[in-house]
């Protein structure tokens, strides 16, 4: 990926895992209490333990695309494409990359021809991408419209796209390396990776325990792109959906003093930008809509008591988030912490979870 | 189940008793992908469908090929958003004409397992995400007398159908409350084209059609909540109530 606008210490800086590993129940979980700023190395067998009776565990059941496209440009140059956003209409937000592949860091890569509205981008035998518009912030980012709509679509992205990754891994990924056992429909750009190592029979044991299991689905977008002025503006605006039971759920997890735990970023924002727009008396309301919502240091979540994430670089938009739950000067300590007992970051890294002993730190706007 | 509105996914739907089901449940109201190898017979297929009052996709893919099944289950759930019913029925025979174990190819019965084994755990799996989430989902095992009795000549196929089988009913007991009911069905003889691959002699008139198995399918589908789990059922003598 991408050096972070805001440099990590050297002792804050974990390794990659360069890879997809093999027993996910081994996998480190650092447990951050925000209230006493207490660290605790577990793994992520322990979660249930670390888990009460009432809490509700809610996962991003989005399955991940294969949003890497081989495309040619208006002069057949070749370039890549990376699905960004699937826009109400039916046309895509797309980043374009210059020649190469995932294997080159994304800010050595060379810069994509310069495409204009009405020119067309050709991938595999018959697919085009009309470009409809180009971003004033780069022309980097291109709204297109492809030629195929429905299955024909869909039959041609999955014949020709691979899942997006970057240089920190050692190998080309595989469709399956990039679902969580809960994916569903495909909507993410990259793969929602909290939810990554929770198999289903660790869900059972979390169930077991008292603890309920909801759903949303989330179109977790690209987390970098390599140019800096579209990198400063992540995350872009995401398609979500939260559904009636998963309102349901909070809203019983609320009633008898249980916390919402949010698997991965992406959740949180499912979440906080849907109770943003809910005009009713509910905390909630069921329903799709694009949420635009940047969480960072500040925000007071509303529905969201904890999170489990991925260990996140200072600087990048997934620790700004993180923020928003425990104080920035505690995860820098947690990063160290994690650094010096071996934990390993990126989508098939360790994990945090950041959750309180009791409800959130500041006064709660809700209900 | 009411058949009206729901998502089904069948493999093998190119032909047999994967075409007519396709059809029965799409005269009925019911969205359904459609996985078989060919494309263009598959886009028949879909067309019949809609033709019928369904709602038919067309998803060319072959399920022996472990690169495929992802594509597959995403553009499955891309198209119908969810899944209530997964009918496994792509099969193969591993090798024509038959031929005892002594002188079946090693590939031949790798074939057949990659096709009617890996194929449906792998599917299963890809798509238990949103059948374990959606919490009252039906997965259809088709399965074969060959699975049960040790039939000369049918060793590949025939082993491979048994070992389907034990998977079904270890899904099936796995699976028991988490809301996806497993059953295995044995659709008896049909006239099909595999069929004829197996048994080119055969007396066609004394075979059912897929047409009319197709209709005791889509009663088991509507009454599977009352299989109980893990049973094996015979297509050609089912009817509600019985198989308790």
């Amino acid at each position: 990926m991408n050096a972070p606008a805001v440099q990590s210490r050297a002792d804050e800086v974990l390794a990659p895992a360069t890879g997809p590993r093999g027993d996910a129940l081994a996998e480190r979980l650092l447990v951050i209490d925000p209230a006493t700023g207490r660290l605790s190395d577990r793994r992520i067998a322990d979660l249930p333990e670390l888990l009460r009776e009432g809490d509700l565990l809610v996962l991003n059941d989005a399955a991940t695309l294969p949003a890497s496209l081989m495309a040619t440009g208006p002069m057949g140059e070749p370039m890549e494409l990376r699905l960004a956003h699937a826009r109400d209409d039916g046309a895509w937000d797309v980043a374009l990359f210059g020649d190469g592949d995932w294997r080159t860091r994304t800010e050595h890569r060379p810069a994509p021809p310069v495409v204009g509205v009405g020119e067309a981008l050709l991938l595999g035998d018959d697919l085009r991408a009309l470009v409809e518009a180009v971003s004033a912030v780069s022309p980097r980012l291109v709204t297109v419209r492809f030629s195929h709509s429905g299955d024909a679509f869909w039959r041609r992205l999955y014949q020709l796209g691979r899942p997006v990754q970057y240089a920190h891994l050692h190998g080309a990924l595989a469709l399956w390396d990039v679902q969580t056992p809960v994916a569903s429909r495909p909507w993410a750009m990259e793969m929602p990776s909290a939810g990554r190592p929770l198999s289903w029979a660790l869900l059972e044991r979390v169930k077991s325990r008292g603890v309920a299991l909801a759903t949303v689905t989330h179109a977790a977008g690209l987390s970098s792109i390599g140019d800096e002025a579209l990198d400063a503006g992540l995350p872009w605006p995401e398609r979500s959906e939260v559904p009636q039971a998963t309102v349901d759920a909070v809203g019983r997890c609320r009633a008898r003093g249980g916390r919402v735990v949010a698997v991965g970023t992406s959740v949180v924002r499912a979440l906080e930008g849907r109770a943003e727009r809910s005009t009713g008396d509910g905390l909630l309301e069921a329903g799709g809509a694009v949420t635009g919502l940047v969480i960072g240091e500040g925000f007071r979540p509303r529905v969201v008591d904890g999170v489990l994430s991925g260990m996140h670089e200072p600087g990048s938009s997934h620790f700004a988030l993180l923020t928003a739950f425990a104080d920035a000067a505690l995860l820098h300590a947690s990063l160290r912490f994690a650094s010096s007992r071996g934990y390993l970051q990126h989508e098939f890294g360790d994990s945090a979870l950041v959750l309180g002993v009791s409800h959130g730190l500041a006064p709660r706007i809700s209900a | 189940m009411n058949i009206e509105g729901l998502r089904i996914v069948i493999t093998g739907a190119g032909a047999g008793l994967g075409r007519a089901l396709a059809l029965a449940l799409g005269r009925r109201g019911a969205r359904v992908a459609l996985v078989a190898r060919t494309a263009g017979a598959l886009e028949a297929v879909a067309a019949e469908v809609a033709a019928a009052g369904g709602e038919g996709h067309a998803i060319p893919g072959d399920v022996g090929d472990k690169e495929a099944i992802h594509r597959i289950a995403a553009q499955a759930m891309a198209a119908l958003g969810g899944v209530d019913v997964l009918v496994h029925n792509a099969s193969t025979l591993g090798q024509v004409p038959l031929r005892s174990l002594a002188d079946t190819e090693c590939e031949a019965l790798e074939r057949a397992l990659a096709v009617n084994v890996l194929g449906p755990f792998r599917l299963t799996r890809a798509l238990l995400g949103p059948m374990r989430l959606g919490g009252d989902a039906l997965v259809l095992m088709v399965s074969s007398d060959a699975a049960v009795e040790p039939y000369p000549t049918w060793g590949a196929y025939g082993a491979s159908k048994a070992a389907l089988d034990h998977l079904a009913r270890i899904w099936s007991a796995e699976l028991d409350g988490h809301g996806v009911r497993v059953v295995t069905v044995d659709p008896g003889e049909m006239d099909t084209a595999m069929h004829a691959d197996a048994m080119p002699d055969a007396d066609r008139a004394s075979l059912a059609s897929p047409g009319e198995v197709a209709e005791r399918f889509v009663e088991i589908i509507r009454h599977a909540g009352s299989i109980p789990r893990g049973q094996r059922v015979a297509a050609q003598g089912f009817s509600a109530g019985v198989g308790s």
